[in-house]
């Protein structure tokens, strides 16, 4: 019998999508679920599970699912991942998962990506609650920062029995998924489900609560009682060209554009508060997701023109390909093997061009991409109202500089020792971007559980 | 919630509130703020820490009405919470131990100058503490002050107290008469801190200003509140907001001040007649 093809994911027309902040991507029905889940071979050996940095039984709930049986297809999958409906959404599953899977060699690997959100938003929509029956520890763990990485972390030290707090900066918790990525990709409302059933596992979310500032990592182990610390405060520090002219009104970091929209609803103002300013044209200078991201957003914001600029050519881009084309959909203009070196502003101080170099790809850098050059004399300008930054983030420095005996690396990152998240510090644990730089949600949420273990580990060793 | 504890009316659209915020009252510092958003749909602003009681477990601010969310603010009551209170943030000052020392607020900067110069009596520094306004009803704090520092000067726009003229006015009169100064600290608006510092430079007077950046997350996280000191971007939330005047780049900070205003305009607009809306249902 011939093998069904991949089921597509039905999207929203490009010129529709274009005029609002709904979700993109609409889901599998349950015709297109059971459907796609048919096209699974439930593999022995399945080699699917290897590409998921937190081995999500994949031929187990899928084989759950063609039986019709969603909610224990949620719960084979909530046993190894907190945050389904996201995951399903947000993670690049070309490199992962359904890039080991076995129908991948003819092109057409199982949609596991949409099979696990169509699982999520199902159980998300009952709204059940976990049972909280196991034994109930009296060590405490302090997890600081709410992304991924510290949500999963603190659900899974819940689970075990132990008492969880998760101190967050911000006034919401979620980390990038509430106030990075868009709700055309990621609907606020689902993360805002994922953490309620993260908090009904009986973790307490402490909000507004800076640490470095408000409390530090010393004092949540001196004075508060906290037997350990699990950092995960991702990497937020936004770099900036160092340019002329970078600091003319209209220019952005992608942080600032994304936490305006996202965060505090900017694209709402002024029923929200908080306002954002987008010209007719707009230049977001980067190559990857958060550029892709900035961009899209910039036309729902009402841009005519928006270009992506970026130094190497479409081949080295680090957004996922489908990142790429829904931009492309949505009528943005790469500006390839272009690189800035001035912004000139009006005598008001508003940006009004961008000057840009051309450049060609010369050898292998480190990382295995060919480096570009400048050719001299190419300079060009675009004539632009708005200029968005997305070349990338750093760690924030407000803990290390307030902790005693943490190690980390010139750029700022955590040290850890190994794979489980030891600090040089005792009792201190640390994982996510924090540690790796900007990564993925899905090896976030990877650090944070192989983090839970090892605080398991140490608080039973300890005490 | 953090609940507002007590309220006074200070000046014409200039309010006091002593907020409940044990987290942040713990570790207030002078020179350090806070950044608060009132209800779900509003904006995080940031206001300076004007004093702190850590038994109390509150913190107090002073914000002038200038727009939607100062303006919410002001209509609170005590008994009210505001939905979000972060900090302490940004680096405490850093004072000098002894010597002459003047301290300059104008407007609404006098309030976070407050804590200065308590903290520098404290220290046994002398303190002689300028203060100015538009007009003598728009003064605040001066009685405070005045107990406070070893001498005290006023100065208002239109001479209905003290001297008349500009808090720069009263530096250069006293460096005339050759008053020997250590140290400046100077708050308030751009205008003035670029002016003091315009005076202190060229004697080489060291001087601190305070700089009231845009800022969203005040964590170090968006850089909307980029400054230009010595020529480099610095974060004013975390590298400040105090810096050392002689290095400011203020005729940016006044640029880039101006970002949103027309926004701004926009939003006052529509929320004066929520405004009126919400008063007429009452
Ligand atoms: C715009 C954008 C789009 C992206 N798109 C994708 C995508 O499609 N797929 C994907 O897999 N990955 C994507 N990523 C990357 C992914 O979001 C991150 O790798 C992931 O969120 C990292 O998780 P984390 O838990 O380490 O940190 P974060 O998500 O950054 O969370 C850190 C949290 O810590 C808090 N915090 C920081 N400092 C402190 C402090 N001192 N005290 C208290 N709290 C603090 C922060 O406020 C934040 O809430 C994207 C990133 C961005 C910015
Ligand atoms: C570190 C810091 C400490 C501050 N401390 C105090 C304080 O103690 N008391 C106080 O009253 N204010 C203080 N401010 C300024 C205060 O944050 C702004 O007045 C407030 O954000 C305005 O919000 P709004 O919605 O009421 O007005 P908006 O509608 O946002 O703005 C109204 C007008 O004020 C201008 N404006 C907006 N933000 C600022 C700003 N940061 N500085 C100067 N002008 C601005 C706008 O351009 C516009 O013209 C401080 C700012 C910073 C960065
Ligand atoms: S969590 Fe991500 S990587 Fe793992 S199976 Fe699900 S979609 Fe694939
Ligand atoms: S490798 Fe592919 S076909 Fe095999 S179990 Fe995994 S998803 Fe199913
Ligand atoms: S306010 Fe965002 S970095 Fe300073």
């Amino acid at each position: 019998m011939p093998r069904k093809n991949r089921q597509d994911m039905p999207l929203l027309d490009p010129e529709e999508r274009v005029l609002h902040f709904g979700e993109v991507a609409l889901g599998y029905d349950e015709e297109k679920a059971l459907a796609e889940a048919e096209r699974c071979l439930n593999c022995k050996t399945p080699l699917c599970m290897q590409g998921c940095p937190v081995n999500v039984d994949i031929p187990e709930f899928i084989a759950a699912i063609k039986e019709g049986n969603y909610d224990e297809a949620a719960s084979i999958l909530r046993r190894k991942n907190n945050l389904p409906a996201i995951c399903g959404r947000v993670c690049p599953q070309e490199n992962q998962c359904e890039k080991f899977c076995v129908l991948a060699n003819k092109g057409e690997p199982v949609a596991i990506g949409a099979l696990e959100r169509f699982v999520g938003d199902y159980h998300l929509a009952r709204g059940e609650k976990p049972d909280r029956t196991g034994e109930r520890k009296d060590q405490r763990v302090a997890v600081v920062g709410s992304g991924p990485a510290g949500l999963t972390c603190a659900a899974d030290l819940a689970r075990m029995g132990y008492q969880v707090t998760v101190f967050e900066a911000f006034h919401k918790p979620g980390g990038v998924l509430m106030y990075g990525i868009p709700e055309f990709r990621l609907p606020k409302k689902i993360v805002e489900g994922e953490i309620e059933y993260v908090k009904s596992l009986g973790v307490e979310i402490r909000l507004n609560t800076v640490v470095g500032k408000t409390v530090t990592v010393d004092e949540l182990l001196e004075e508060h009682g906290y037997d350990a610390v699990f950092i995960s405060t991702g990497a937020g520090l936004p770099y900036f060209l160092n340019i002329p002219g970078e600091n003319l009104n209209g220019v952005y970091s992608a942080n600032e554009f994304l936490t305006r929209v996202n965060l505090m609803k900017a694209y709402k103002f002024p029923e929200h508060a908080t306002p954002i300013m987008v010209g007719d044209k707009v230049a977001v200078v980067g190559g990857g997701n958060v550029a892709m991201d900035a961009a899209r957003t910039a036309r729902r914001l009402g841009a005519q023109k928006v270009y992506i600029i970026y130094r190497r050519s479409r081949e080295e881009m680090p957004a996922r390909k489908e990142e790429i084309a829904r931009a492309e959909e949505e009528g943005v203009d790469f500006r390839l093997l272009a690189n800035p070196v001035a912004i000139h502003g009006t005598e008001e101080g508003w940006v009004k061009e961008i000057e840009l170099v051309k450049m060609e790809l010369g050898e292998p850098d480190e990382s295995g991409r060919r480096r570009p050059k400048p050719v001299p004399g190419s300079n060009f300008t675009l004539e632009v109202d708005t200029i968005i930054i997305a070349i990338g983030q750093g760690p924030n420095p407000l803990i290390p500089r307030s902790t005693n005996e943490l190690q980390v690396t010139e750029r700022g990152h955590i040290v850890v020792e190994d794979e489980k998240g030891r600090t040089s510090k005792k009792a201190v644990f640390a994982g996510g971007d924090v540690v790796t730089g900007a990564a993925t949600v899905i090896e976030a949420m990877g650090a944070g559980k192989r983090a839970a273990q090892a605080i398991d580990e140490f608080l039973k060793a300890y005490f | 919630m953090y609940e507002i504890v007590r309220k006074e009316k200070l000046a014409p659209g200039i309010k006091l509130f002593e907020i409940k915020a044990p987290w942040v009252a713990r570790k207030a510092a002078p020179g350090q703020f806070i950044i608060l958003r009132v209800d779900e749909t509003g904006e995080r602003i940031p206001l300076t820490i004007a004093d702190f009681n850590r038994d109390k477990g509150t913190v107090t601010i002073v914000a002038q009405e200038v727009g939607y969310t100062t303006k919410q603010l002001g209509r609170l009551e005590p008994g009210d919470a505001v939905l979000d209170f972060t900090g302490p943030l940004g680096q405490p000052s850093e004072l000098p131990d002894s010597g002459t020392v003047t301290c300059i607020g104008g407007g609404v900067g006098i309030a976070p100058v407050y804590p200065q110069v308590k903290a520098l009596r404290e220290k046994g520094v002398y303190v002689i503490t300028i203060v100015g306004a538009r007009s003598a009803e728009y003064l605040i704090f001066t009685g405070e002050l005045e107990e406070l520092s070893n001498e005290f000067y006023i100065a208002t726009d239109d001479g209905s107290r003290g001297c008349k003229g500009f808090v720069t006015g009263v530096l250069q009169e006293l460096l005339e008469a050759d008053r020997s100064i250590d140290h400046v600290i100077a708050i308030g608006p751009v205008i003035m801190m670029k002016a003091v510092t315009a005076i202190t430079r060229p004697r080489n007077i060291s001087t601190t200003v305070s700089l009231n950046s845009l800022m969203v997350d005040g964590t170090g996280m968006c850089g909307a509140c980029r400054v230009t000191i010595d020529g480099e971007t610095k974060f004013a939330c975390i590298n400040g907001p105090e810096f050392d005047a002689f290095k400011v780049d203020f005729d940016e900070q006044l640029r880039r001040l101006s970002f949103y205003r027309d926004p701004e305009a926009k939003a006052m607009a529509k929320a004066e007649c929520r405004i009126r809306n919400a008063k007429g249902a009452e």
